[in-house]
């Protein structure tokens, strides 16, 4: 277990990740006025980590990244949106009969490797991935976003366990250590849960805990891992960071905000900073 | 049949990099030695753990690799079964699943071990295909289809080590899909699929000595099921017996009826599989057949009928 060694890297811009984080996040409260439900808290708390994935350490053509909290999946659809791979039209048509987008990503839609919404699928996936393009001597690197709900998953740990048994060095896991389950808090509910750092520590990953909200202190602990043993960056997170009223409270889980909701929730919103 | 299959796989494997074997630390996968040794890397045994092995092999597959998950069919197939469902079928994957000891073959283990309705629950997923050879021969047929294809999932049920060979003779070459007769007769067809089909090719010789003519063939392929070559088989026998090491629901003998339905056939129609219940007998693999009411003479009196 490393001690959160913090490395700065002159090369992230986290100003622009806190902008662009700010536009994301006004941009799913957008298309949850078209829609009745959107799991927006579930996306709002993994938004960095997943900004920083694919600003940052996605190599192109070459590096996977596979959401595994399958209910985040609106933070991976507004960020591909902005780097062009999703097309708008399809984000304007999320969840509609015209369109190919729904609330679980669905693989084979622009970007998306994996069809995750059970949860404990991804990270299994995941080491099923990261040991098959070792064998082809690719030097591909798979991300795995996972929800601390998934750590309830029997799979979760099997599939932890066999990443460190397979030395798969090349699978970088970032938990979304936001807290909350679909209906209560998990560290109140099922304090076993946790410490989860020495979970992972325990069963062989190299395993950081930062704020999950800090892109810099996210991208400085994995570019500054060893990396001789798969990397978990558990990162501290708040479900429905950016939205006062939406923070901690379980119900943003799942629920769209009403008109009044959501021109409180445009005004709130402010850039995040750590 | 387990050996043939690893037999099989080793040979393919030599030129076909893409082939890797997961499995769930079971000891019939000591077949699989050969393999292992010059392939250590694509041989992963993910110990006792069924779901990484389903998702090992998707994301395997997802990224260019052709896997096979390898272990008791009960632990291939249930305890892994959301897995199979999302991670294989839902996704589409080309990726086998090798359920060894289908039906009750694992006889002395109990009801943990047995493997009663793999069939109907692998047949019943969108997208999962589903083979299951009744002798060595068709095993080795069904394992080079296995991995020459590319669409998506299968469940490949075997037997165990030991089954004789009763395609020896057939006239037919084992075609994915279709029906397949092993051994031709005039007065009666059994109907059937895996290991068990023995019991029917016993019967037909012993029925033929009494100047009862009986054919046998394989259903090899239950899903996509042949209904047109049935249909057809069912139309040219006046007297067919589906006889099958399953529960009555979901697999042949439902099928079957489905399809004498459809089609208007006339024959008479009986069928004979696994009852529908959890049976506490421990013995041969032919004794828990009897004991669910699959023997030689019940079968050759249904025939008879």
């Amino acid at each position: 277990m490393s001690a959160n060694p913090r490395v700065e890297n002159p090369s992230f811009d986290a100003a622009a990740a806190r902008r662009r984080c700010l536009r994301y996040r006004k941009r799913i409260l957008d298309v949850s006025q078209r829609v009745g439900a959107l799991h927006i808290a579930p996306a709002f708390s993994c938004l960095e980590m997943t900004d920083v994935i694919y600003h940052a350490l996605l190599r192109p053509q070459l590096d996977v990244f596979l959401m595994s909290k399958g209910h985040g999946c609106m933070s991976q659809y507004v960020i591909l949106e902005d780097l062009g791979i999703m097309p708008t039209e399809e984000i304007e048509r999320y969840c509609t009969p015209q369109g190919i987008l729904g609330a679980h990503p669905d693989r084979g839609n622009p970007g998306i490797e994996a069809s995750t919404g059970s949860l404990g699928h991804g990270l299994g996936m995941g080491v099923g991935m990261a040991h098959a393009e070792k064998l082809k001597e690719t030097g591909a690197r798979i991300h795995v976003v996972l929800s601390d709900g998934e750590l309830q998953e029997g799979s979760t740990w099997e599939a932890a366990q066999m990443a460190a048994n397979l030395a798969l060095d090349n699978l970088i896991l970032f938990v979304d250590l936001n807290d909350f389950g679909g209906l209560e808090r998990i560290s109140e509910a099922h304090p076993a849960v946790f410490p989860v750092l020495a979970k992972l520590d325990a069963f062989g990953w190299e395993a950081v805990e930062v704020n999950g909200h800090d892109a810099a202190a996210v991208y400085g602990a994995v570019a500054g891992r060893r990396g001789r043993r798969p990397f978990a960056l558990v990162g501290r997170t708040v479900k429905g960071r950016g939205v006062a009223f939406m923070e901690h409270v379980p119900i943003w889980h799942y629920r769209s905000p009403n008109k009044e909701e959501y021109a409180v929730a445009l005004r709130d919103l402010t850039e995040i900073s750590s | 049949m387990r050996n043939t299959f690893a037999d099989t796989f080793y040979e393919a494997a030599k030129t076909d990099p893409r082939l890797c074997v997961v499995v769930a630390d079971i000891s019939p996968a000591g077949s699989m030695e050969k393999f292992r040794r010059e392939f250590p890397r694509r041989f992963v045994n993910t110990g006792v753990a069924e779901q990484i092995m389903i998702g090992m092999c998707a994301g395997m597959a997802m990224r260019g690799l052709r896997p096979f998950a390898y272990t008791i069919a009960t632990f291939a197939l249930f305890r892994p079964y959301e897995f199979i469902r999302d991670d294989l079928c839902y996704q589409d994957l080309p990726v086998t699943v090798v359920g060894v000891g289908g039906g009750v073959t694992y006889s002395t283990l109990g009801g943990t071990h047995h493997a009663m309705e793999d069939v109907a629950l692998a047949s019943a997923l969108p997208n999962m295909r589903v083979i299951a050879p009744c002798d060595p021969e068709e095993a080795k047929a069904a394992t080079l289809w296995c991995i020459g294809q590319e669409e998506g999932p299968v469940y490949l049920r075997l037997g165990k080590a030991g089954e004789p060979v009763i395609t020896g003779k057939a006239s037919q070459p084992f075609e994915f899909g279709k029906v397949r007769m092993i051994r031709d007769g005039r007065d009666a067809l059994i109907l059937g699929y895996g290991p068990t089909l023995k019991m029917g090719v016993d019967a037909a010789m012993a029925l033929e000595a009494k100047g009862v003519s009986v054919a046998v063939a394989s259903v090899h392929t239950l899903k996509p099921l042949d209904r047109a070559g049935i249909a057809a088989l069912l139309a040219r026998f006046s007297k067919v017996v589906v006889l099958e090491e399953m529960v009555p629901q979901g697999g042949l003998s439902d099928a079957v009826k489905g399809i004498a339905w459809e089609w208007g056939a006339r024959c008479k129609l009986e069928c004979m599989s696994l009852k529908h219940e959890f049976i506490h007998v421990y013995g041969s693999h032919g004794d828990l057949l009897a004991a669910h009411g699959i023997a030689p003479q019940r079968l050759a009196d249904l025939v008879q009928r």
